[in-house]
């Protein structure tokens, strides 16, 4: 168990020096300047922008510089936000999309997986067919949709709940933003799991504990749920990381100071620090998602420890 | 596969193939038939309708006195800010989104299946590779890699369309009929490359649900015993184990279509998807939601098309599930 741990460290260590190295060198292909605001800046101004920032070396040397402040666990600071650490641009935006994210997928389990499994145990009946239509709904109406109809109606037009704007640990903020970031992934999950259950549903050991008696309920929940949840788990692990690390959509709709903003924000710009920085984090995310994916998928099937 | 593998060993039966026992189960499944039926006719109406000369409007033409009409006879899904037809802008813009849709998703199922499957079944160090790769490509900001792309096969798909172009149109014909070709032509031209390489880019998820999958199922006892018959690891993989883990693929195959049609509407803002006056289904959806509350027709003709199409393709994909599963009864 102790050397399965250290081959997955060793592993994650190389993914992140790979994903370093080529998020640096695809930034740096990018068009555009850092430095390049509507007001048109002097040549001479920008050459010594350039300079001060050590833009004007050659991209090795700039590589090998970047690589070795990371690895002293100095982020760099912006280029295009002037004076600002990167350190502390993600210290102030991911709070904000780690707590609304933990919201959205809380609720994309709670709603998506009980609703997958109810569907496959009342297959092709009425209740299935609503449960899937309203899963498609979901998928179907982009969040740019869905998030101003939801401002609109429970911000505005019935003042019950904040239209934008954040304040830390106030769940009132959480819930419009935290609906519409999670309602694609509670379809995808009550879909999946639905999948997944009617595969396991079929199995020939179903039949068995069928024969010999076992309650439809027991069926469900104690022999099929463990199988059944199979590619929502493998679904989920990504997808958590990708929703804690923000969303623009969901940024831009409700005015939040979340990550996804910045991430754009870096990409239209070119801003090489600030975006390999979230890259980074963002491949932390990636990587111990999967890995507590994989944990999972060995304690969900118990023939797989061998 | 003459023998099925599953269930009932002394019956031996002829010539069930998997397809064919599959064509004859869905054909019995309603919402798959009708849901089949409904995909023919919107598919054949963006395909065949725009094409009969004079049957809709010109989709760019702007008529800026009858501008955001309500649906009326002239106009039946009304017109926009610019007083362009919807419906025919519609019918235009799902040629696109169904292309688009439809290419990308079957490159990037295809690449999952084949990646997760594989990853799944061999385990061990190359199960670890191709998994890291996998965790790399996901955390590589997506949208600078396809920005760089669509930047870099942009001359390679100018050329493309002037020689298609050229091809169709031939040599002598009026500068009417060439822009009439290039109106429909160029989208095709410069998506289908693009989204060819997001395709081959986004297959990330489908290769773990799959490798998921595919583990799972490789540890039930059926597959022990077919390896005892001295069956090959390709035909265990591909003709036993895969077939049995077709419902999440195909599940995630009718999910992955409807997110990258809009992630196409995304690209579009960004300047590399479809060019305006052009327009494809998301891009209607989001200038919709942008006037919704004024002019609601904006929003919802686009998105009743949309999803239509995604519901039918979505109990299609279900009847398939059904129809395919290995385990099912044969009847």
């Amino acid at each position: 168990m102790l050397r399965y741990f250290i081959n997955r460290l060793v592993q994650g260590i190389i993914v992140m020096i790979v994903l370093f190295s080529l998020t640096f060198f695809l930034v740096k292909a990018l068009p555009g300047s850092p430095f390049k605001t509507e007001k048109a800046i002097p040549e001479h101004i920008q050459a010594r922008m350039n300079a001060y920032y050590g833009l004007d070396q050659p991209l090795p040397v700039q590589f090998a510089k970047r690589a070795t402040n990371i690895l002293k666990g100095d982020l760099g600071s912006s280029l295009r936000l002037e004076g600002r650490e990167v350190s502390e641009i993600i210290s102030q935006a991911f709070p904000v999309s780690l707590q609304l994210g933990l919201v959205a997928i809380t609720l994309a389990i709670g709603f998506g997986v009980p609703l997958g499994v109810i569907a496959a145990w009342k297959k092709n009946s009425l209740l299935d067919y609503s449960t899937m239509a309203i899963a498609m709904a979901g998928i179907c109406l982009p969040s740019f949709v869905i998030g101003p109809i939801l401002a609109d109606r429970f911000g505005q037009k019935w003042k019950i709940l904040p239209a934008m704007g954040w304040a830390n640990l106030n769940p009132l903020f959480w819930i419009l933003p935290a609906i519409t970031l999670g309602l694609v992934s509670a379809a995808y999950l009550s879909r999946l799991t639905r999948a997944g259950m009617l595969d396991t549903l079929s199995q020939d050991f179903v039949r068995t504990a069928r024969a010999k008696g076992v309650s439809q309920k027991n069926i469900l929940i104690r022999h099929c749920l463990r199988g059944g949840l199979t590619p929502a788990v493998a679904y989920i692990g990504p997808a958590f990381a990708g929703i804690i690390s923000g969303s623009l959509v969901i940024e831009s709709v409700f005015a939040l100071p979340g990550l996804g903003t910045h991430f754009i924000k870096a990409i239209e710009s070119g801003d090489e620090p600030v975006l390999t920085g979230i890259v980074l984090l963002f491949g932390v995310l990636i990587i111990l998602a999967n890995f507590a994916t994989d944990l999972l998928g060995y304690w969900l099937n118990p023939r797989l420890r061998s | 596969m003459s023998i099925t593998t599953t269930s009932t060993p002394i019956v031996v039966e002829k010539g069930a193939s998997l397809w064919r026992d599959a064509a004859h189960r869905l054909g019995k499944n309603r919402a798959a038939t009708i849901s089949l039926f409904v995909l023919i006719v919107i598919f054949v109406s963006c395909l065949v309708l725009p094409s009969i000369r004079n049957l809709i409007p010109d989709p760019n033409i702007q008529d800026l006195a009858g501008k955001n009409s309500p649906p009326s006879g002239a106009h039946i899904f009304g017109t926009d800010h610019l007083g362009r037809d919807i419906f025919s802008r519609v019918l235009y813009g799902g040629r696109i989104t169904i292309a688009v849709g439809l290419i990308t998703t079957s490159v990037s199922v295809t690449l999952g299946v084949f990646w997760g499957a594989i990853a799944g079944y061999v385990r061990g160090f190359v199960d670890d590779l191709m998994m890291r790769i996998v965790d790399i490509l996901y955390a590589l900001p997506f949208l600078v890699i396809v920005i760089l792309l669509g930047k870099t096969i942009e001359p390679w798909t100018t050329t493309l369309t002037n020689d298609t172009v050229d091809l169709l149109v031939g040599q002598g014909a009026s500068v009417a009929k060439e822009n009439d070709t290039r109106t429909w032509v160029e989208p095709i031209t410069t998506l289908v490359p693009l989204f060819l390489a997001i395709g081959a880019l986004s297959w990330l998820t489908v290769s773990r649900i799959v490798r998921a999958q595919v583990r799972n199922v490789a540890s039930q006892d059926f597959v022990e015993a077919s390896r005892s018959l001295g069956l090959g690891h390709f035909t265990i993989l591909f003709k036993h184990i895969l077939p049995n883990s077709l419902g999440p693929i195909i599940v995630y195959t009718t999910l992955t279509i409807p997110s990258i049609m809009l992630f196409e509407a995304t690209l579009s803002f960004l300047g590399l998807g479809v060019k305006p006056p052009n327009s494809s289904w998301g891009i209607l959806i989001s200038e919709g939601a942008d006037r919704m509350s004024a002019n609601f027709w904006l929003l919802f003709f686009p998105s009743l098309f949309f999803a239509t199409t995604l519901f039918a393709l979505n109990f299609l994909g279900d009847g398939l599930r059904d129809a395919l599963d290995p385990k099912s009864s044969k009847d």
